[in-house]
């Protein structure tokens, strides 16, 4: 049977779940299921308490509003979501990344492209000479004139454009993102496509992100890439750098989703029988630090969702310290063996 | 809770049958693992065949373990509809092929 579309952030119709408490909880009393928690895994590995090995890549999430309701979205991100990064607060951001040990800049959100003050900030870290990622979703760039150059803009500032595109047919895709978004993030491809992204030689790097439409775990990420590069070569002309398969992440809508089908036990059992110590020891919260819309640091977006600032005093952007950051334990939970299962998962896919 | 003769945890549980078999269980193991490694097909194109046939055979284990893989692999709903179609064909044929068998023998016992 067809589920009917949401079409509200969990916040918004004050679902349980919109609270970080009540699904840390949840997270937490999964252990009848499992063998060990992930703190205890890791333990075994000698990788606990997990420590950081530096801080290349800050990545800042501009706020929660969207265009777009995902169904797994780990963000809650939607239209209805107001939490927007101040330009008060980017101008903080660029204090801290005058620290040339940070050479990536990765903008996320919801929809980092409607924040009002995103070009001027894009524009600002560019200045900076550092390397700028963009997790744009497509379909924001034909969601209104406004944002009908957003190709050109990125091309002028050399950002490099991670975009979600779940499957190369309609039905999956809509089916995880909305009705209509595969015909609209078609459109964003080719107008990105226009421009040079994703063209051999061109410099201009354009990789989507492939995450699984349910409760299972991605396949091999090079095999997934092939089909996608013939699919949307051969249906629309296509082209692209890579595919990041990512896993998704028991949080927040997702979450949700997995309760919904009944499949939560059986999803965290799979993710914690496919632990691969390897990808553990590469996760990606071991280089890197995620800032909120409200300035607070924590140690990736997944935790900056579940509210787990980063472990010390250096909680936010004003008290940023990197000496600090880089001594810290970072929290772990449950969720954490969603980047670990298989060949691992991270922002730029798998990681063993 | 009514009783059935399959249980879907038991899929989880195949590996057991090498308990009270060791040598044959691991050879077989050894051997299925091999026949899905991506080969001269692919190992999508070899999951798309495991769900026809699990159809064919009707197994309620593989076919939910082959849906799975062939999503998890990138295959298309009308891919996995079409491949089951092919194994109903090829059923519904190997029936129908059998009429032929059927008029022969009735017109040998007829006049
Ligand atoms: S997954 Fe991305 S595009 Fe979808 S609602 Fe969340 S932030 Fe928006
Ligand atoms: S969820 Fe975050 S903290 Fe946990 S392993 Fe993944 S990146 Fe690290």
């Amino acid at each position: 049977m067809a589920v009917k579309e949401k079409i509200k952030s969990l916040k918004y119709r004050a679902h349980q779940l919109s609270d970080p408490k009540v699904q840390l909880e949840i997270l937490s009393n999964t252990s009848e299921n499992m063998v060990k928690t992930f703190a205890e895994k890791l333990t075994d590995d000698g990788l606990f308490p997990l420590k950081p090995v530096s801080i290349e890549v800050l990545q800042i999430n501009v706020g929660y509003m969207c265009n777009q309701v995902c169904k797994h979205c780990h963000v809650d991100a939607g239209p209805d979501r107001k939490e927007i990064m101040t330009r008060e607060t980017m101008l903080l951001c660029l204090d801290v990344l005058k620290n040339p040990a940070i050479s990536t800049v990765d903008l996320t959100g919801g929809a980092p492209e409607m924040n009002p003050d995103f070009r001027w900030f894009v524009e600002e870290i560019y200045k900076l000479n550092k390397h700028i990622i963009v997790r744009s979703n497509l379909t924001i760039i034909t969601a209104n004139k406004k944002y009908n150059d957003l190709p050109q803009f990125f091309k002028k500032n050399e950002v490099e454009v991670v975009s979600s595109l779940p499957y190369f047919a309609a039905r999956r895709t809509d089916a995880q993102r909305g009705e209509g978004v595969f015909e609209q993030s078609i459109k964003g491809l080719q107008m990105l496509n226009e421009v040079g992204y994703g063209k051999a030689d061109s410099g201009l790097t354009l990789n989507l992100v492939h995450n699984p439409s349910g409760a299972f775990l991605p396949d091999d990420q090079n095999e997934l890439e092939k089909i996608f590069k013939d699919k949307l070569s051969d249906g629309w002309g296509i082209t692209f750098n890579s595919l990041f398969a990512i896993t998704n992440l028991p949080v927040s809508r997702f979450l949700e989703h997995l309760f919904v089908r009944e499949m939560y036990d059986d999803y965290l059992v799979e993710l914690v029988n496919a632990y691969n110590p390897i990808a553990a020891a590469s996760v990606m919260c071991r280089s890197m630090i995620s800032v909120s819309w409200d300035g607070f640091l924590y140690d990736c977006d997944f935790n900056q969702m579940l509210k787990l600032k980063v472990q010390g005093k250096a909680q936010d952007l004003k008290s940023f310290d990197e000496k600090e950051l880089l001594s810290r334990n970072i929290i772990v939970n449950q969720h954490c063996y969603g980047c670990t299962a298989g060949a691992g998962s991270s922002c730029g896919g798998t990681v063993a | 809770m009514s009783k059935t003769y399959y249980n879907e945890e038991d899929l989880g549980k195949f590996g057991e049958i090498s308990e009270w078999q060791p040598e044959l269980g691991k050879k077989f193991f050894d051997y299925y693992g091999s026949v899905f490694k991506p080969g001269a097909l692919s190992a999508r194109e070899k999951a798309l065949i495991a769900l026809a046939v699990s159809h064919a055979v009707q197994c309620p284990y593989c076919i939910d373990a082959y849906t799975k893989d062939c999503l998890t692999k990138g295959s298309d709903e009308e891919q996995m509809m079409e491949a089951i179609h092919v194994a109903a064909a090829i059923k519904s044929g190997a029936v129908l092929v059998h009429g032929v068998q059927m008029m022969n023998k009735a017109k040998k016992l007829s006049m």
